[in-house]
């Protein structure tokens, strides 16, 4: 169903001279969509979340939202609001003047901008720091006023670019957690730049792969994960094996795939691998054409029948479970 | 003994304290020492008097003196503060490329390639009576007399200050405003600050450091000039440096050491009220 405040891009291109950073690409952000542009670095996720903002002018193509073309408007002129990635919060300002600072520049009075920037700043728990400078804040206590700088502005699709990699790998979990509450109570769209699938399927109800400046594939998380159409997005979104067969490649999931007697099976190879995770083991096997699988098996299956290295083994899988790719 | 923490720790600080001692300290206190030292027309005396300083805080010349040097401190401030921060911003801001910035950077300092004086007075021909200025101005028609206050006038003297000291207020701020990150711009924008807002609200607090060295110096220099003043004004403006240079040359090196103190404080009070506006360590 088409909203209102559906964020659409259209043969959207980004050209740096002779590159071509973003090549046409055409998606529709659904109102209320967490959704994140995953894809290694140079991909152009970043290019079109800038041209989203408006930090970036558009070569080709449009950005529409609530059925206008934006991609002519000034940031601020959007409905949309971004969170930088070093949280560019300015050094001079205190907490509350810094979530305030779009409203001082619209000329609001203090008494209100005073009130909203408390609102604000209780919204993403840090009531009590309004005082205090930037510099006297954590990684992540700047990244919640960043936050709360942005959201101010009572935007209709908030930009967050690379919003976790500066915190330290626990810091990065509760703020995901947190991000993905503050969206769900906002309603409002969040377009999540990230390099981490792991970030990508905890957080996004849709994925945008990106890879060379395109769309390599986009889609409800789940169904991207369940099915990837082409090697490089199953090879990215990790936990999928590749396998080139005589009759062209497939994706397998590192866990569809089962061990049985080399004897009948559809593959044959040699384990060269065993890596004991926990709740899991990961076994890596050598196949024809000088082909890696891992097989992921659960402790209890991999202990009830215990392997070795340099064991031939073969390996097996439901139809269903393999996936053909086009690249 | 070198194991010592307490002796090589000195030992390492005294190279540094030695060349201040002999360099800074001692010819200061010489000059506070002369300073109390009493004159005659043809001699010098070595005394603990209070004449010098007496005569020299009671004259009405000194006030006048003094608050002409300010005069010229001040103005020069005001331009080079506005020609200095244009420029370092856009160096900073405007130029894109960093090779484009180092080059348009270093062509900033070619005219440092002379000497100050050499400098000063080519400005004599250009502004003089019957100089390029005043030529073209009458050949196109502006002007029928020759402007008699383009040269040896308080114009000159603070045009060359200008000229001399701008480059010392463009170096800090543009070297402040290079640390500025640049999505501090993106975020001012993001937030629907116009061009002038994200000026106003976020460059210049944030240039604040860089304005403050660069004030800093322009001000010690215009106030511790005399050969720019003497040059520009033909000997018709004085500034305290003219004035100390004056009692020097009439040997009255008491007078002329009293007034260099005077001058010194002065100069010191300054730089305290302006450090007190300002925190430049985060810059140093």
């Amino acid at each position: 169903m088409r909203s209102e405040l559906d964020l659409e891009l259209v043969g959207l291109t980004k050209r740096y001279g002779d590159v071509t950073a973003v090549d046409a690409i055409s998606y529709l952000f659904k109102a209320g969509t967490y959704a994140c542009l995953l894809g290694p670095s140079g991909c152009g996720k970043s290019s079109t979340l800038r041209m989203i903002a408006g930090h970036e002018s558009v070569s080709d193509g449009a950005v529409r939202l609530s059925r206008r073309d934006i991609s002519a408007l000034p940031p601020a002129a959007r409905g949309t609001a971004m969170m930088f990635q070093n949280y560019a919060l300015f050094p001079h300002l205190s907490v509350a003047d810094n979530v305030a600072f779009s409203l001082r520049m619209k000329g609001v009075g203090a008494p209100t901008r005073k009130a909203r920037a408390a609102e604000m700043l209780a919204l993403v728990d840090m009531a009590e720091f309004g005082d205090r400078v930037p510099a006297q804040l954590s990684g992540g206590q700047q990244q919640r006023v960043a936050l709360a700088r942005a959201l101010i502005t009572e935007p209709q699709v908030l930009l967050l670019d690379e919003p976790l990699s500066a915190l330290d790998p626990f810091l990065r979990i509760r703020m995901r957690a947190e991000l993905k509450r503050l969206q769900r109570e906002l309603g409002i769209t969040f377009i999540h730049v990230t390099h981490s699938q792991d970030e990508a399927l905890a957080l996004a109800d849709e994925i945008v792969v990106m890879n060379n400046a395109v769309i390599e594939q986009a889609g409800p998380t789940r169904a991207v994960f369940e099915a990837p159409k082409t090697a490089f997005v199953a090879r990215f979104l990790g936990s999928h094996n590749v396998i080139a067969l005589p009759e062209g490649k497939i994706a397998v999931r590192a866990d569809a795939l089962q061990l049985n007697p080399p004897e009948g099976a559809k593959l044959q190879g040699k384990i060269t691998n065993i890596e004991y995770q926990g709740t899991h083991v990961s076994l890596t096997a050598a196949i024809a054409g000088d082909q890696e699988v891992t097989a992921i098996l659960s402790d209890r299956d991999f202990f009830g029948a215990p392997k070795d290295l340099g064991e031939a083994v073969g390996l097996d899988w439901d139809k269903q479970a393999a996936h053909a790719l086009t690249a | 003994m070198l194991k010592n923490r307490h002796v090589s720790g000195w030992l390492m600080a005294s190279p540094l304290a030695l060349v201040l001692v002999v360099f800074l300290i001692a010819p200061i206190l010489m000059i506070v020492v002369v300073s109390f030292w009493g004159a005659t027309e043809w001699s010098i005396y070595p005394a603990f008097l209070w004449d010098n300083y007496e005569f020299l805080l009671t004259s009405e010349v000194t006030y006048r003196v003094f608050l002409n040097t300010f005069k010229y401190a001040f103005i020069t401030w005001v331009f080079a503060l506005g020609i200095g921060f244009t420029v370092a911003y856009f160096l900073a801001f405007h130029v894109r490329s960093l090779t484009w910035q180092v080059a348009l950077f270093l062509l900033c300092t070619i005219p440092f390639w002379t000497s100050n004086i050499i400098r000063m007075i080519s400005w004599i021909p250009f502004l003089g009576r019957n100089g390029l200025a005043n030529s073209a101005l009458i050949s196109w028609g502006v002007i029928d007399e020759p402007l008699e206050w383009l040269l040896f006038s308080d114009f000159s003297v603070i045009l060359a200050f200008v000229h001399l000291y701008t480059l010392f207020m463009v170096v800090p701020i543009f070297n402040t405003m290079m640390r500025i990150d640049k999505s501090l711009i993106e975020a001012a924008a993001d937030a629907g600050a116009s061009g002038w807002q994200t000026l106003w609200h976020v460059i210049v607090p944030l240039t604040k450091p860089g304005i403050m060295i660069g004030t800093i110096f322009v001000v010690t220099l215009v106030m511790g000039d005399f050969i720019t003043v003497r040059f520009m004004s033909g000997s018709q403006s004085a500034n305290v440096g003219r004035m100390i240079q004056n009692d020097i040359g009439l040997l009255q090196y008491p007078s002329a050491s009293a007034t260099a103190v005077i001058l010194l404080i002065t100069v010191l009070m300054v730089i305290g009220i302006l450090l007190r506006f300002v925190d430049i360590r985060r810059e140093l």
